[in-house]
C-alpha cells in the first residue's frame, strides 16, 4: 500500500541552523505515529516541509504519493494539519471560519459535518462567537476543527494538547482515535509522553534535527525491560545480606531492587518473610516512554 | 472553482464588515482636496477648452480614492493575516497561485471601484460632469485598481512590519501617484518634468481615466491602454512568480 507519508533525505537550514538532517521516514496508512522530541528539535520544521509551508533544501516528500511541490493541490487535499502556534482570523465567527475553510477544499454545504466537528469538540457554544472571543483553549479547539473540515486522510497534529485542559484533551484523543480507526492516518508531536504512549503504536524521536530512534512503540518501551525495578519500604528497615546485590538506590525510604524478571519476586518476598521482615509498601517501577526518552536523548550525547 | 469563490468571498466579506472604515473614510480625503483646491483654483484655470478645473479635478480625485483603496485592500490584508498567522490558512489550502493572485486583485478592484464611485457620486452633488465614454473610465479604472491590488500583493508580501508597509507606500505609491497627473495636466509643467511624467505608469491610468469623461487627454487613450495593460501583465507575472516560489511566505 501507498505509505501516507514518505519522506526522503529532507534538509534543512536556517541561516547557520542546520534544522533538519537526511531525514528519511515513511509513515504508512492508518498509523498513529507519534513525532517526538525536545524543544528545537525540528519535528516543526519537519511538519511544515511535508505541508509545504517550508520549503526543504534537498530532498522530497510525499503525501499519498503526491510530492509536496510539484503536485502540491492533491498533496494538500489530502492533508490536514493543526498548526503549533495559534492562529486565527479575528474576522470571523467560528461557524464561518469552518465554512470558509471548507470551501478552499472545494466543498460546498459541509454544514453536516461542521456541526458534527463543533459538537465533537465541544464547541457548540462558541459556534457563533467571534474567534477574538474565544480562550487560548477554545482557540486550539478551532484549530483542530479546521484541519478536520475536508476529511483529510492524513492528520497532522503539532501539540494540540497545549494549553487545553484535562477534559478536552481526553474527548479531542477521543475524537482522534475514532477518526484513525476510520481509517485516517494520524501524526502527532506532544511533550506529554504518557499520551503519546497510550495512543501511538510507532514512534520517531528527533534529536538537533537527525531522527535518532524509530520503532514500534512496544518494540522501543521492551528495549529498556532491563530497567525494571521493584520499591520497598520494609520494617524493620534493613535488607537482607542476599538482597544487598540487587540494590540499586534509595529512595524516600524505600529500597529500589532492581530485578530482571517478574518470577524474581516470589523468592525476594519469601526471603523477607523469613527473615521476618515485614513489607509496608510495595511498587513496581516499569519502563515506560519517558525512561526511553530520557536514556535516549542522554545517550545520544556521548 | 469553490476555493476560488471561497477566497474572493471572504477577501470582499473582510472589507465590507468593516465598510465605514474602508469605504466611508477614505472619501473623505479625495473629497477636502476637491473642496480646497476648487476654493483656491476655481476662477483661474481652465484646463481644456471648456473643462473649468473643479471638473477636471474629479477624474483624477476619483481615480486617486480608487487606486489607493485597491492598494490599501491587498496589502493590509496580506500583511495583517501574515503577522497574525492566519495566512497559514491559505498557504496550507489547496487553492493554486493563480486563484490566490485572482482573487486577492478581484477584491482589490471591488474596494477600489466602491471608493471611486463614493467620490463621484459626492461629487456630482456639487458639480456637473460631463461623461463621454462610460466604457474607457469603467475600463481604466478597474485596470488601475487591478494594478494597484498588485502592488499592493507585493508590498504586503514583502513587508515584515507595518513600517515597511508605510515606507512602501509614502516612497513609492504616493509620489507616483502625486506626479501622475492627478491635481494638473502635464502640459503646465516645464519639459523636463513631462519627459519625467511620461515614464510614470500612474500617469497613462489618469489620463485614459479622464479621456471617458471629457473627450479630450493630454495622450492618446490607446497609448495609454496598451501602456497601462502592458504593466498589467508584468506586475501580475511578478507577483504570482513571488507566490509560486514562496518568497517571505514559505521559508
Ligand atoms: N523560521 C525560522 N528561522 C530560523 N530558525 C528557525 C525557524 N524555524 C525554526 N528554526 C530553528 O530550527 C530548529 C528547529 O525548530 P522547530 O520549530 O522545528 O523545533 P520543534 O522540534 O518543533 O520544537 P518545539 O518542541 O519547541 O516546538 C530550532 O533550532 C529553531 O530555532
Ligand atoms: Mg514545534
Amino acid at each position: 500500500m501507498l505509505p501516507a507519508i514518505a519522506v526522503k533525505q529532507i534538509c534543512k537550514r536556517y541561516g547557520n541552523v542546520q534544522a533538519l538532517t537526511d531525514i528519511d521516514l515513511e509513515i504508512q496508512q492508518g498509523e498513529f505515529f507519534a513525532l517526538l522530541g525536545p524543544n528545537g528539535a525540528g519535528k516543526t520544521t519537519l511538519i511544515s516541509i511535508i505541508a509545504g509551508l517550508t520549503l526543504a533544501n534537498s530532498g522530497s516528500v510525499k503525501v499519498m504519493g503526491y510530492d509536496v511541490t510539484s503536485d502540491y493541490r492533491h498533496a494538500r487535499l489530502n492533508l490536514g494539519v493543526v498548526p503549533q502556534e495559534l492562529v486565527f482570523d479575528p474576522f470571523f465567527t467560528v461557524r464561518e471560519i469552518l465554512h470558509i475553510q471548507s470551501g478552499y477544499y472545494g466543498i460546498k454545504g459541509n454544514a453536516h459535518w461542521i456541526d458534527e466537528i463543533i459538537e465533537r469538540l465541544d464547541l457548540s457554544d462558541k459556534a457563533g462567537a467571534n474567534m477574538r472571543a474565544l480562550s487560548g483553549g477554545m482557540k486550539r479547539r478551532v484549530l483542530v476543527a479546521q484541519a478536520l473540515v475536508h476529511k483529510p486522510p492524513v492528520i497532522i497534529l503539532d501539540e494540540p494538547t497545549a494549553g487545553v485542559d484535562v477534559e478536552l484533551r481526553q474527548t479531542l484523543w477521543e475524537f482522534v482515535r475514532q477518526l484513525n480507526r476510520d481509517g485516517h492516518t494520524v501524526v502527532l508531536t506532544t511533550h506529554y509522553l504518557e499520551e503519546a504512549e497510550a495512543m501511538c503504536n510507532r514512534v520517531a524521536m528527533l534529536k538537533a534535527g537527525k531522527i535518532i530512534a524509530l520503532d514500534q512503540m512496544q518494540n522501543l518501551i521492551g528495549k529498556m525491560a532491563g530497567n525494571n525495578s521493584l520499591r520497598l519500604r520494609l520494617l524493620p528497615d534493613q535488607l537482607p545480606a542476599e538482597l544487598q546485590p540487587l540494590e540499586i538506590n534509595r529512595i524516600g525510604g524505600m529500597y529500589e531492587l532492581r530485578i530482571d524478571d517478574y518470577t524474581q519476586l516470589e523468592s525476594i518476598l519469601s526471603l523477607l518473610r523469613s527473615a521476618q521482615i515485614q513489607v509496608l509498601e510495595m511498587q513496581l517501577q516499569q519502563p515506560d516512554l519517558e525512561d526511553v526518552f530520557v536514556n535516549l536523548m542522554q545517550n545520544d550525547e556521548n | 472553482m469553490t476555493g476560488f469563490f471561497t477566497l474572493l468571498y471572504k477577501e470582499l466579506l473582510r472589507f465590507w464588515k468593516v465598510s465605514f472604515q474602508t469605504i466611508v473614510a477614505p472619501m473623505v480625503s479625495p473629497l477636502l482636496y476637491l473642496l480646497i483646491f476648487y476654493h483656491v483654483l476655481e476662477a483661474h484655470v481652465e484646463v481644456y477648452p471648456g473643462v473649468a478645473y473643479p471638473t477636471f479635478l474629479i477624474p483624477g480625485l476619483v481615480m486617486m480614492a480608487a487606486i489607493q483603496n485597491a492598494f490599501a485592500n491587498s496589502s493590509s490584508s496580506v500583511i495583517q493575516s501574515k503577522i497574525s498567522g492566519n495566512l497559514v490558512f491559505i498557504l496550507l489550502s489547496p487553492l493554486t497561485y493563480h486563484e490566490i493572485f485572482i482573487a486577492y486583485i478581484l477584491a482589490a478592484i471591488a474596494r477600489g471601484l466602491l471608493v471611486g464611485l463614493g467620490v463621484y457620486l459626492v461629487a456630482l452633488i456639487f458639480f456637473e460632469m460631463p461623461l463621454q465614454s462610460p466604457f474607457w473610465v469603467l475600463l481604466f479604472v478597474v485596470l488601475g485598481s487591478a494594478i494597484l491590488g498588485a502592488l499592493g500583493l507585493i508590498a504586503g508580501i514583502w513587508a515584515d512590519k507595518f513600517d515597511q508597509l508605510a515606507a512602501f507606500q509614502n516612497f513609492i505609491i504616493l509620489p507616483l501617484t502625486f506626479l501622475s497627473g492627478v491635481f494638473y495636466t502635464i502640459h503646465s509643467l516645464p519639459a523636463g518634468w513631462q519627459i519625467l511624467s511620461h515614464l510614470n505608469p500612474f500617469f497613462y491610468m489618469i489620463d485614459g481615466f479622464r479621456y471617458g469623461f471629457f473627450g479630450v487627454s493630454d495622450i492618446s487613450p490607446y497609448i495609454s491602454l496598451s501602456i497601462v495593460a502592458i504593466c498589467l501583465v508584468a506586475i501580475s507575472y511578478l507577483t504570482i512568480w513571488m507566490l509560486r516560489t514562496g518568497y517571505k511566505l514559505r521559508h
